[in-house]
C-alpha cells in the first residue's frame, strides 16, 4: 500500500497554490472601427467575427475558440488568418495602438490551452500562411510559413529523401509555427534532439510590430545573442512566429520497430540501458504504454499485435524504433538484441513482436500514436506531461489512482481510468487522468497541485514538452525557481510592456 | 477404435516477395519496368495464404503433418521466407535465381512448383498460394498449376474448410454474383482472396519466440535446373509507361467557343 504521506509537500508550499482567471483591465475589446480597419490590410475572407458588420456564423468561429480536448474555452469575437507576415506586422502594429490582446493560433492542437483567448482577445490564426518557401535537397534546410502542417512537409521533403526531424501524433492538424512556439518534442527527439538544435532561423512579428527576420540557412552563425531560442518554447508571448528555417535529417534507408510485453514496470529501466547499448546508434524511439492504456487502445480498436495468452499480466509495454542506413545491419543487431533478450536466464521480457514490412511497422505505431485519441473518445482527460526519473513513472501513476481512490473520486462515477504512456527514453511521461462524464472543479481540486508537488519532490518538470499555456501558469514555480521566473518577467518586459502577446499564459 | 488410416495431411504454400504494397511505384528511367529500388515484403494475399495454412493446423492440430513454404527469386526471398517460418511453417524451399535475372514468369512458376511437388515423397495434399502477386497482378499460377497437375481447383477463396478423413476441402469463393460453395477431392490448389468485406483472415505478427524458433527451421536451397525446369521468359516486355496524367477539363463561356473548341479537338460534325 503506497504510503501518500511522503508525497505531501510541507505546509508552506501548499499555500502557494493560487489558481485564479486574469482580468485584462488593460486590454480593449475588438469593435467595429477595429474591424473597419482591418478590412483595409486584410481580404474579406481573412476575416471572422459575430460583430454585426461582419456576421460570421457562431458555428465558423466556434473551432476557433475550443480547444482540442474541448477543455478550454474562449471568448474571442473576431479571427484573422493573414495571408502574409506584412499583414501580421500590420495587424499587430494597430492592435498594440489599440490595446487589443492577441493570441496567435497555429493547428489549435496544443494540450494547456495556451492558443484560446482567455477574455476577447482576438484570435490571429496563421493557417493561411502555408507556403513551403524554399528546401535544399543538398543540406536538407527547409524554409516554410509558420502555417504550413507538419505532416505536409513531410510529404513535401519525402521525395527528397528528408524527413522533419520531429514527429507527434496530432502531425495532421499541427502546424510547424505552433511546434517551435511550444518546442514540442514528440516521437523522434531521442534521436534528432529538441527544436532548440533543429531550427535555424525564425522570422517573428514583434509585439510592436516590427518583423524580425531572422531567417537564416546558416548552419553555425555566433553572431551576438541567440535570440530564436527566446521564441522557441515562447508560446507566442514574445512575438508571432511567421516563418522558420529548419534543418531536416535524411530519411533513413531502413526503419524497423519492435513491440515488446514486459512482466513488470521494473524492468524498463534495464531494458532502457540494454536496448541503448545493444542498439547504439540505430535506436529512434523508446516509448512506454501502461497496461491501463493498453488494455484501452484494444477495447477501441487498436491492434492487437499479441494474442491474449501471449500478454498474459504483463504489466506495461515498450514500442522501440531503429532508423539506420542498411537494413541487414539493423537486423542483425535488432536479432542479436531480441535473442538476448529472450534467451537471458532472468528475461526482461514475456515476449514482442518485430515488424515485417512496412505496413506491420505502421500499424504497430498505430497502436501507441492511437492512444490520444482512444483518451478522447473515454471522457475528458485531464492531461499530465511531466519529466520525472524512469523509475518513478509507475510510482506516480499509482499515486494519483491511490488518491483519487482516498477522495472517492475513482469509478465510472467520476475518474474512470488513471494510466501512463509516453516518451519513457526521453523521461517525460504523459499522465491521463480520464473523468468520464465531464470536466468537474472538484476533480481538479483532487488532482492539483498534488500532482505538481509529486513532480517538485523528485526535482521533475510539470511541463515535459507541452507547455505552460493557460494550464499551468500558477505551478511554473513547482520546477522553476522565484529567481528564474523573475528573469522571464523582465524579459517579457522588454518585448512586451503593453502585455498584448497572449496575455496570461506563460507567466504567473 | 482407431480410424482408418488418415494421411496427414502435407500443406505446401507458394509465396513471392514483391513491392510493398505502401510503396509509391514510380517508372524506371530506361521505361523497361518499375523502380525496384524500394521497400518489398511477403506479397499480402500469400501473407492471407500462409496465415491460412497456419490457422488449419490450428483447427486439425495433429492431422496437419507439415506447412512447407517455397518461394523462387533472388537472394534477398530468404527473408520472406523466414517470415513465414516465424509465422508458423515448419520448413522452406529457396529456388534461388541470380539477382539479375528476369521475374519468373506464371507458366515457369507452375512448372517450378510441379516439380518441386513430384519431389516431395511424402506427397502434397493442399497447395494454397495468394489469388495473384501484386507486382505483375496475373492471377495465372494457381490455375496453370492445377492444369498441370490434374488436381481440383478453388481460387479467390474467402473460406476454407479441409476434412483429412473425407479427403475433401469444402471452399467458398468469392465471385461476380455473390459466394460459391464448392467441394473439391484432395488434392487441391487453392488461392486466397482479399475482399474487405470477406476477408479470409487477418495475417498475424511474427512474435519474438517464433522468430528466434524461426531460425533453426530447415531451408532447402535448390535451383531450377536441379528442378529440371527452364525459367526464362516466354513474354518480352517492350515498354513501361505511367498512364497519361489527367488534364483538367476545361471552361467554355458560351456554345460558339464549344463549337470552336470542338473543331479544334478534330470532331467533325454531320447533320442529322
Amino acid at each position: 500500500m503506497l504510503r501518500l504521506h511522503s508525497f505531501i509537500r510541507p505546509a508552506f508550499r501548499s499555500r502557494r497554490w493560487v489558481h485564479n482567471t486574469p482580468t485584462f483591465s488593460h486590454l480593449n475589446s475588438v469593435n467595429e472601427e477595429d474591424l473597419a480597419h482591418f478590412s483595409s490590410i486584410l481580404a474579406p475572407t481573412s476575416i471572422l467575427s459575430t460583430l454585426p458588420s461582419i456576421s460570421t456564423p457562431a458555428d465558423d468561429i466556434a473551432p476557433y475558440n475550443v480547444d482540442w480536448m474541448g477543455k478550454y474555452h474562449g471568448q474571442a469575437n473576431s479571427v484573422l488568418r493573414p495571408r502574409t507576415t506584412q499583414q501580421v506586422s500590420e495587424i499587430v502594429k494597430y492592435c498594440a495602438q489599440r490595446k487589443i490582446g492577441i493570441v496567435p493560433q497555429g493547428g489549435n492542437t496544443g494540450l494547456v490551452g495556451g492558443g484560446i483567448s482567455l477574455q476577447k482577445e482576438i484570435v490571429l490564426s496563421l493557417g493561411a500562411m502555408n507556403n513551403v518557401r524554399s528546401f535544399d535537397p543538398v543540406s536538407g534546410i527547409l524554409v516554410a510559413d509558420a502555417g504550413c502542417i507538419l505532416q505536409s512537409l513531410s510529404e513535401y521533403i519525402a521525395p527528397h529523401n528528408h524527413i522533419m526531424p520531429l514527429d507527434l501524433g496530432a502531425k495532421g492538424s499541427c502546424q510547424i509555427g505552433g511546434n517551435i512556439s511550444t518546442n514540442a518534442g514528440g516521437l523522434r527527439l531521442l534521436r534528432y534532439g529538441s527544436l532548440h538544435g533543429t531550427v535555424l532561423g525564425l522570422e517573428v512579428v514583434l509585439p510592436d510590430g516590427t518583423i524580425l527576420d531572422q531567417l537564416t540557412t546558416l548552419r553555425k552563425d555566433n553572431t551576438g545573442y541567440d535570440l530564436k531560442q527566446l521564441f522557441i518554447g515562447g508560446e507566442g508571448t514574445l512575438g508571432i512566429v511567421t516563418g522558420v528555417s529548419i534543418l531536416t535529417p535524411p530519411a533513413p534507408q531502413a526503419t524497423n520497430n519492435i513491440f515488446l510485453a514486459l512482466p513488470r514496470f521494473d524492468n524498463v529501466l534495464p531494458l532502457f540501458q540494454t536496448v541503448k547499448r545493444q542498439l547504439g546508434e540505430i535506436m529512434s524511439a523508446f516509448e512506454y504504454i501502461d497496461r491501463t492504456a493498453y488494455d484501452m487502445g484494444l477495447q477501441h480498436g487498436l491492434g492487437p499485435l499479441l494474442s491474449a495468452d501471449e500478454v498474459g499480466d504483463s504489466q506495461c509495454f515498450v514500442l522501440v524504433e531503429t532508423s539506420g542506413g542498411n537494413q541487414d545491419h539493423d537486423l542483425e543487431k535488432l536479432n542479436n538484441l531480441l535473442e538476448n533478450l529472450m534467451t537471458a536466464d532472468e528475461p526482461l521480457i514475456n515476449t514482442g513482436v518485430l515488424s515485417q514490412s512496412p505496413t506491420q511497422f505502421n500499424s504497430i505505431w498505430a497502436l501507441r500514436e492511437g492512444l490520444t485519441e482512444c483518451v478522447q473518445k473515454e471522457g475528458k482527460p485531464y492531461k499530465y506531461d511531466v519529466s520525472v526519473p524512469l523509475a518513478d513513472f509507475q510510482k506516480v501513476v499509482d499515486a494519483v489512482r491511490e488518491r483519487m481512490i482516498s477522495k472517492g473520486l475513482y469509478g465510472d462515477h467520476a475518474i474512470s481510468k488513471v494510466m501512463g504512456y509516453g516518451h519513457v527514453g526521453d523521461g517525460n511521461l504523459h499522465l491521463n487522468v480520464i473523468a468520464k462524464h465531464g470536466y468537474r472543479p472538484e476533480l481538479e481540486a483532487a488532482l492539483e497541485p498534488f500532482i505538481y508537488e509529486i513532480v517538485a519532490d523528485r526535482k521533475g518538470s510539470v511541463s515535459a514538452e507541452h507547455g505552460i499555456g493557460s494550464m499551468k501558469r500558477d505551478a511554473l514555480h513547482y520546477s522553476k525557481s522565484d529567481v528564474s521566473i523573475d528573469c522571464m518577467k523582465k524579459i517579457k518586459q522588454v518585448f512586451d510592456p503593453l502585455n498584448i502577446m497572449n496575455p496570461g499564459k506563460v507567466l504567473p | 477404435m482407431r480410424p482408418s488410416a488418415v494421411r496427414l495431411l502435407n500443406i505446401l504454400v507458394p509465396i513471392k516477395r514483391a513491392v510493398d504494397y505502401a510503396v509509391k511505384i514510380r517508372v524506371n528511367p530506361e521505361q523497361t519496368g518499375i523502380d525496384l529500388n524500394v521497400k518489398h515484403s511477403m506479397n499480402p494475399f500469400d501473407e492471407i495464404a500462409v496465415e491460412e495454412a497456419v490457422r488449419i493446423r490450428e483447427r486439425l492440430k495433429d492431422a496437419v503433418k507439415s506447412i512447407k513454404v517455397v518461394t523462387i527469386g533472388p537472394p534477398k526471398s530468404a527473408e520472406t521466407l523466414r517470415t513465414a517460418l516465424a509465422m508458423g511453417a515448419d520448413s522452406a524451399v529457396h529456388v534461388e535465381i541470380l539477382e539479375s535475372a528476369p521475374a519468373p514468369e506464371p507458366l515457369g512458376v507452375a512448372k517450378a512448383l510441379k516439380a518441386l511437388i513430384e519431389r516431395q515423397k511424402e506427397g502434397v495434399d493442399v497447395v494454397i498460394m495468394g489469388k495473384q502477386a501484386i507486382d505483375d497482378d496475373a492471377g495465372q499460377t494457381g490455375q496453370m498449376l492445377a492444369g498441370l497437375m490434374g488436381w481440383s481447383q478453388a481460387t479467390f477463396a474467402s473460406k476454407v474448410e479441409v476434412d483429412p478423413e473425407q479427403k475433401i476441402a469444402n471452399i467458398t469463393r468469392e465471385i461476380d454474383g455473390g459466394l460459391e460453395e464448392l467441394r473439391c477431392k484432395l488434392p487441391v490448389i487453392i488461392t486466397t482472396d482479399l475482399r474487405q468485406v470477406h476477408l479470409l483472415n487477418e495475417p498475424r505478427y511474427a512474435s519474438l519466440p517464433n522468430i528466434m524458433k524461426a531460425k533453426k527451421k530447415p531451408v532447402e536451397k535448390l535451383t531450377a535446373a536441379e528442378l529440371g525446369v527452364d525459367l526464362t521468359p516466354r513474354l518480352e516486355t517492350i515498354k513501361v509507361t505511367e498512364p497519361l496524367k489527367r488534364v483538367g477539363g476545361g471552361k467554355v463561356a458560351n456554345v460558339d467557343e464549344l463549337l470552336t473548341k470542338l473543331k479544334e479537338a478534330g470532331v467533325t460534325g454531320k447533320r442529322a
